[in-house]
């Protein structure tokens, strides 16, 4: 046994959970600057739960920044490579920041709020850059962007559990709610926005509340899920689940060295929309090397045996050359087996591909090219 | 009151080592190291007849965020290795001193650094 991974020095950031997490008995983790919990008990357990019931996440690292003024929803169609200044009020989108070059500096998303309010959720990794970034980018504009970091705590709920067990504790009409929607509420007596969000592959909610509501939120939701099965779940599984889901992750199929279009999300890049953005002359050449000679292509991986592939392992082809790189991968507690994204060549992209394997500590262990996502509920 | 057996020895690598039996010990990891694992998804254990060599890679587990070396804590030939756990490897986190056991090594010499519980205890305490 290699000793477990030493705690960094620098003490993290904790959320306004934690002491309830360190009640739980929770293995905590350090995540992008901040002590979060990975596990309470079984990650599989806890991956099983949501799957079939319903988690309980504390999502607090997440950055939070408000987007305000008459020309906030120009500023980010500037910013941003989605069109917000389409969005409707009470809806949320998934879109993407890019540099200029169209390298994607973080996956973001954004909720309309009010006619001339918007909230940006960053990954807790990219907040600071987003947050200057998207400030840079609406100096010319009539906005105001706020850090709004420490004025949220987020809670989700996830699984097909999620609905009955936050609709005991409001009055919100959830069955009006539609997936990617977000309305402001009051859950447990406590002020939120409640979003039908989520990164689970699962129906669910993400609650936005105030940090000094959290852990009564938190005891409230815990209580009225009991019943249901609800249990508290840590990041661990929050990996494995969207893994299943086929969803990206920041520093894993999303960098600054892939374009959205490399990462087979052309789809948020909104070429239409009026005025410049950022990165559009780069994002159209592009979309254009995607249509014309495709770089590589992200798939899905699931093994034949039972070694589990991690974030830069080789694949190989049948002759054995490396034709790409995993960006995920993780032991798939629904499927049974280890699974991976990756990025290839086109020559093994398509799924069935025969002698695709990865190189797993110097043995070439089989895997089988799927298209993603591995795991899609059932509505 | 330790969770680490009194009968048994430790490695500094987080393996246990129980008193030989007609020269045989067996060996499996600790619980300090199991929770510190996370769910363990797969082992692999040395071969039957297979020499392990005291503070050497001999094998290795997975767990959902994780890989780790096994490494064995004495020194000699393997005489069985446990197929329950090679079916069901969740058997290392539910009974890590018990159920949980991986392999049995007829002792030809042990690691110079074994650790008794409480010297263990100590070492995890850090």
């Amino acid at each position: 046994m290699t000793q477990p991974s030493a705690p960094p020095a620098a003490s993290p950031r904790r959320t306004a959970l934690d002491a309830v997490h360190r009640a739980l008995g929770a293995t905590m983790t350090d995540f992008a600057g901040w002590d979060m919990p990975l596990r309470y008990g079984s990650e599989r357990e806890e991956h099983q739960a949501v799957r079939t019931r319903a988690g309980l996440f504390d999502l607090s690292h997440m950055g939070e920044i408000t987007v305000t003024g008459p020309q906030a929803g120009q500023a980010l169609d500037y910013a941003l490579v989605g069109h917000l200044s389409a969005l409707a009020v009470g809806r949320a989108r998934y879109t993407m920041i890019c540099a200029p070059d169209g390298g994607i500096l973080d996956d973001l998303i954004v909720y309309r709020l009010a006619d001339e309010r918007f909230l940006i959720v960053a990954n807790a990794s990219n907040a600071q850059t987003v947050l200057d970034t998207v400030a840079l980018r609406a100096t010319d504009f009539d906005a105001a962007v706020t850090d709004d970091r420490d004025g949220y705590a987020l809670l989700a709920v996830q699984g097909p559990q999620a609905p009955g067990i936050v609709a005991a504790l409001t009055d919100a009409d959830l069955a009006g709610l539609r997936y990617y929607a977000g309305l402001p509420g009051t859950v447990a007596g406590v002020p939120a926005l409640i979003a039908r969000t989520g990164y689970t592959g699962e129906d669910g909610f993400e609650l936005f509340v105030a940090p000094g509501d959290a852990e009564r939120l938190w005891e409230a939701l815990l209580a009225a899920g009991a019943d249901a099965g609800l249990v508290p779940c840590g990041l661990s599984c929050r990996d494995t689940l969207r893994l299943e889901a086929g969803m990206p992750l920041y520093g894993h199929e999303l960098t600054a060295n892939v374009t959205p279009f490399d990462a087979g999300l052309g789809r948020v890049v909104k070429f239409d929309k009026p005025g410049d953005f950022v990165g559009r002359a780069a994002l159209e050449a592009a979309a254009a090397r995607a249509a014309e000679q495709p770089p590589r292509t992200l798939v899905g991986l699931v093994a034949e045996g039972r070694r589990v592939p991690r974030a830069g392992f080789a694949v190989t082809g049948p002759d054995g050359t490396v034709v790409g790189e995993v960006t995920s991968g993780a032991p798939s507690p629904t499927l049974g087996v280890p699974i991976a994204m990756a990025y290839v060549d086109g020559s093994v992209a398509q799924p069935g591909t025969p002698g695709v394997a990865v190189d797993i500590r110097g043995s070439r262990e089989p895997y089988r090219v799927v298209a993603l996502p591995f795991y899609h509920r059932e509505r | 009151m330790s969770i680490n057996p009194e009968q048994l020895r430790y490695s500094k690598e987080h393996e246990w080592v129980g008193a030989p039996e007609d020269g045989v010990s067996t060996v499996g990891i600790t619980s300090h190291a199991a929770d510190a694992l996370g769910d363990v998804v797969f082992v692999q254990l040395p071969e039957v007849g297979a020499s392990v060599t005291a503070g050497e890679s001999c094998g290795e587990l997975e767990s959902t965020k994780s890989v780790s070396e096994l490494y064995a804590p004495v020194s000699g030939e393997v005489t069985e290795v446990n197929q329950d756990v090679n079916d069901d490897p969740s058997l290392v986190n539910s009974a890590p001193f018990e159920d949980g056991w991986l392999f049995r090594v007829k002792v030809a010499g042990e690691d110079a650094e074994l650790l008794t519980a409480a010297e263990y205890d100590a070492f995890i305490a850090g």
